[in-house]
Order: C-alpha cells, then sequence, then structure tokens
C-alpha cells in the first residue's frame, strides 16, 4: 500500500446559509481545496463526495456527476462517486478516496462533503435525520434520534454516575472552541448554567446537547505521499484509517454504552500507524449529542470506559488540556451539515498539524485522530494524521 | 414515514404478536426474526424457526420524548425505552399505562396491544406493540 498525504483543505462557512445553494456550497469548497494545494485541477484522477440525504434535502440525487460538473470538471469525465453512511458520509467519502491512493488506482484525488439542510422545515430536517436509525423497528414506534442518544445517556448514567452536569460541559468547551473558529455555525460561548437549563428534548438531553441543523461544505486534496513535496512543502500523512459497523437498531448492541463501531475502526487505525491512543495530541470526535463526545473519548481509548465524564469535568480535552478534544467547536458549535462533517474534521486537523489554526492552535501538535459516526453508532470511520 | 400500506401488513406478525425466529442449530433466538443466523451461519439457513415471544421483560434504558415527530406529537412527552425480554432480544417500545415520573431503569414491563400511529384523517392504522408495568392490573 502506498502512503497517502492531504496537500489542500477548502471550507465553507457553516450555518443557516439561505444566500447560498447546494451547488455553490460544494464548489466553493472545492475550489478553496484546489487553491491550497497548488495544482490546478487537471491533475485530478478521481472525486468522491459523502452526502448523507441530498434526495430528501433537496429532491437531487446523483450528487457524484452533479458536483463534478459544477466544480468544472465533467469534460475531463472523471469518476465521480457519491458515498452514503448516514452522518458518517464525508469520513468514508475521505477513506474510499484515501484506499483509491493507497491501492496504486489514483494519484490524485479530491474529495468533498456536503448538506445543505436548511432548504427543507425544521420538521422535515428532523425526519430526514431520523431515516440514520432503523425505521422499522426504532423510529416507526416514537423512537427520534435524540431519543436514542438519550437512552445511551441515563444508561451511561445508572452504569458509571455520569451527570447531567459533565453533559454540558460538553457543550460549554465546544462553544469555548467554536467562538474561536471564523466558519463555525455558532461563534458564542455559552455558560453552564444557560447549558443545564436548555429545553428538554430527550430527557436527560437539552437543546444545548444537541447538535443544529446546519448548511456547508468541505474539501480536501489527496496525493500520493511520494509526489506530494511536487504541491506543498508541508504534506500531512495519513498514518491510519479505519472503519466499522454495527447492527443498525441501538436495541440490538452488545453494550448501549459502547460504540462496537468505533472500537474497531479505532484499533484498526491505531494498529496501522503503529501508536497507541496515549500518542494522539488532538482529535475531532462525533459530538452530534453531548453524551456522544464522552462515549467516543472512551471507546477511542483516550479513558477508560465510564470515565469520559470526569475526564471532561477534569478539563482534560479543553483547549489547553492533555488531550484536546473538537478544537474546531466539534458539531455542537462548528455545526454538523451531515454529510459535511467527517471531511471538515480532517481540515480541522490539517489546520493543526500546519500550525495555521490561529486562536485555536494547540501547541506541538504532531498527531491528531479524526472520528465520524453515523446513525447511533452503525457506522464508524477513524483517521489517524501526522504533521512533519 | 408515510409508505404504501404493504409495507405495513408485512410486519403484523412482528408487531401484532411478537413473532420472532429461532436458530435450529444454537437455540438462539431473535426479535425481529433473522434471515439466517449471525454465529451459526451457513449452518442456521432453512433451519430458523417461528418462536412466538411471551412479551415480558425488563426496561434497561428509557427516555421521555419532549420533542417528538409529527406522527407522536399530540403524544408529547412520551416515554421510549429499551426492553430486554426475559428469552434474551431486547427491543425498542413505548412504555403506556403508568406516569412518565414512574419509568426506572430496571422496571419490569409487559407487552401490551395499541394503536401506534395513523396515516392522515382518512388513511390506515398501524397498530404494535407497547409495553407496560407489570404491577398494574388487567
Amino acid at each position: 500500500m502506498r502512503d497517502v498525504a492531504i496537500i489542500g483543505i477548502g471550507l465553507t462557512q457553516f450555518g443557516e446559509l439561505w444566500d447560498k445553494s447546494f451547488r455553490q456550497l460544494i464548489a466553493e469548497a472545492g475550489a478553496k481545496a484546489i487553491l491550497d494545494a497548488g495544482i490546478t485541477g487537471k491533475e485530478i484522477d478521481a472525486m468522491y463526495v459523502g452526502s448523507m440525504s441530498s434526495g430528501r434535502f433537496i429532491g437531487q440525487e446523483h450528487i457524484g456527476a452533479l458536483v463534478a460538473d459544477v466544480s468544472g470538471f465533467s469534460h475531463m469525465h472523471i469518476p465521480a462517486t457519491r458515498v452514503e453512511g448516514a452522518c458518517a458520509s464525508g469520513g468514508l467519502a475521505v477513506r474510499q478516496g484515501y484506499l483509491s491512493i493507497a491501492s496504486g488506482i489514483n494519484d490524485i484525488v479530491i474529495v468533498g462533503g456536503i448538506e445543505k439542510m436548511n432548504d427543507v422545515g425544521g420538521v422535515s430536517a428532523t425526519e430526514t435525520l431520523a431515516t440514520a436509525a432503523d425505521q422499522e423497528w426504532e423510529a416507526f414506534f416514537g423512537a427520534t434520534f435524540p431519543g436514542l442518544y438519550a437512552m445511551i445517556a441515563k444508561r451511561h448514567m445508572h452504569e458509571y454516575g455520569t451527570t447531567k452536569e459533565q453533559l454540558a460541559q460538553v457543550a460549554v468547551k465546544n462553544h469555548s472552541n467554536g467562538a474561536l473558529n471564523p466558519n463555525a455555525q455558532f461563534k458564542k460561548p455559552i455558560t453552564l448554567e444557560y447549558a443545564m437549563n436548555a429545553t428538554i428534548v430527550a430527557d436527560p438531553l437539552g437543546l444545548m446537547d444537541c447538535s443544529p441543523v446546519s448548511d456547508g461544505a468541505a474539501s480536501i486534496v489527496l496525493c500520493a505521499a511520494d509526489i506530494a513535496k511536487k504541491y506543498t512543502n508541508k504534506p500531512i500523512k495519513i498514518i491510519g484509517s479505519g472503519q466499522g459497523s454495527d447492527t443498525l437498531a441501538l436495541h440490538a448492541r452488545r453494550d448501549i454504552c459502547t460504540l462496537d463501531a468505533t472500537v474497531h475502526a479505532a484499533k484498526m487505525a491505531y494498529k496501522q500507524a503503529k501508536i497507541t491512543p496515549k500518542q494522539i495530541n488532538l482529535a475531532e470526535v462525533h459530538d452530534c449529542f453531548t453524551i456522544a463526545e464522552i462515549c467516543a473519548i472512551e471507546d477511542l481509548g483516550f479513558v477508560k470506559k465510564g470515565e469520559g465524564g470526569k475526564a471532561v469535568e477534569n478539563k482534560i480535552t479543553t483547549l489547553d488540556g492533555s488531550l484536546p478534544v473538537n478544537t474546531s467547536g466539534g458539531l455542537k458549535s462548528k455545526g454538523h451539515p451531515v454529510g459535511a462533517t467527517g471531511v471538515a474534521q480532517i481540515v480541522e486537523i490539517t489546520q493543526q498539524l500546519r500550525g495555521k489554526a490561529e486562536k485555536r492552535q494547540v501547541k506541538n501538535a504532531k498527531i491528531g485522530l479524526t472520528h465520524n459516526v453515523g446513525g447511533s453508532g452503525a457506522t464508524c470511520v477513524v483517521h489517524i494524521m501526522e504533521g512533519e | 414515514m408515510k409508505s404504501d400500506v404493504a409495507r405495513f401488513w408485512r410486519e403484523i406478525p412482528q408487531r401484532y404478536n411478537l413473532i420472532g425466529n429461532q436458530c435450529g442449530s444454537c437455540e438462539k433466538i431473535f426479535f425481529p426474526p433473522r434471515e439466517a443466523c449471525p454465529e451459526c451461519r451457513r449452518k442456521s439457513i432453512g433451519k430458523m424457526k417461528d418462536y412466538s415471544l411471551k412479551g415480558k421483560g425488563k426496561i434497561i434504558t428509557y427516555t421521555i420524548i419532549h420533542v417528538g415527530p409529527e406522527d407522536f406529537e399530540k403524544q408529547t412527552p412520551y416515554p421510549i425505552a429499551i426492553i430486554k425480554l426475559d428469552e434474551g432480544p431486547c427491543i425498542t417500545a413505548q412504555i403506556v399505562d403508568c406516569k412518565t415520573k414512574d419509568v426506572k431503569i430496571g422496571m419490569k414491563v409487559e407487552n401490551t396491544f395499541r394503536k401506534i400511529q395513523q396515516d392522515g384523517r382518512i388513511g390506515a392504522i398501524y397498530y404494535g406493540y407497547k409495553f407496560r408495568p407489570m404491577e398494574v392490573k388487567k
């Protein structure tokens, strides 16, 4: 297998972008990534695009060809493929691009991730997100998506004594990071009291435990590592890539509080990178709900099972903590245009490893990890990156 | 989730009567029924037998839904739980016939046949299982 490096990144604003269309957003992210990579665009061998539900959000499928078209690649007839794995669609697209270069098929690949969620109303957006859950055996009976994560939270509290305050601390931390990110949907810190007293969505989760409905796109350019220096003097190498799956329904899992798909994907990525979780300097994890970040830091091996809440309380994961998590603001504050999220996580870690994360810069960041989850944990993809 | 009615009547045995199935090789019980046993794999093919679950179990986790989907809006706040059935499988269902504050982890519950959703004012009515505390007299 060949080594693969990231040579370009592009990110749009995340938020309620009423004046921007699906097409404009993905073309903007792609153009930024191509400019950043120092390529003309003609070098690109293939394209992968992550999008969860363009069919329901904007009534448009066939996104691979559409994105190639609006990005000006249709006359080159490059292979353009859409990848779907609910909220992990972006991360999966990155992995497909990575595999296609590692295998020797392609040299340079562009990866995009996009979701335009605000062109439908809030009710419709929530209903579309719920399609990531099991329609026949969860959603049919009235389980909502926040409801599934609320059941994970309730069990986590029961087994390990995790508190609502610890959940709120995740949101407070992520908002404080997001306030430093010019691309974030909510560039605003929140207080613990505000988070604790937010309207209840699904007990114990309140509004401030939930990531928002967002529009946005992200893109990266991947390149075979041996030719990356032709285009950039600071390529960021992908040293590990892992993916895992599990039952679609939460109730059928081995353990309600453990995302075994995360454990599996992480194990695969650590093994390939030949490192242990202790060597990770910073991570972007999938905090679609606050409890998800607590489970993630446990399942990725940063802390023991059950100690995630305590780790947050002890400020281990803050920007100046020993393992900063979600320096971008995470899904909670940066925003969660689902298909874009997995790609945007790679953008943040790349910025950090390049030393260009400005006010959010983590000192001596050498090795970073991204963790992207689909549904309540049926799909997970993990990437580990290293700067030079 | 509006679909053709066939999508719903296909699931009637499971949703009305909790019919799961059992692997003829290792005897593990599944709900909803599986085409093959994930452990025994090809040994189980053609040997999966229908199995009628008793519909009793206990709550392993739950939530109270305050913001519900359109079809359930009028029921909020309502409890949803994951129930481990005595025979082994876990299922997701609403808890009824008790106050939301009385729902607890470890609570023993039993199956009850109820209306789940309806397709608008004149469309099909979809029935299925909900669970209620076992203490409650019939």
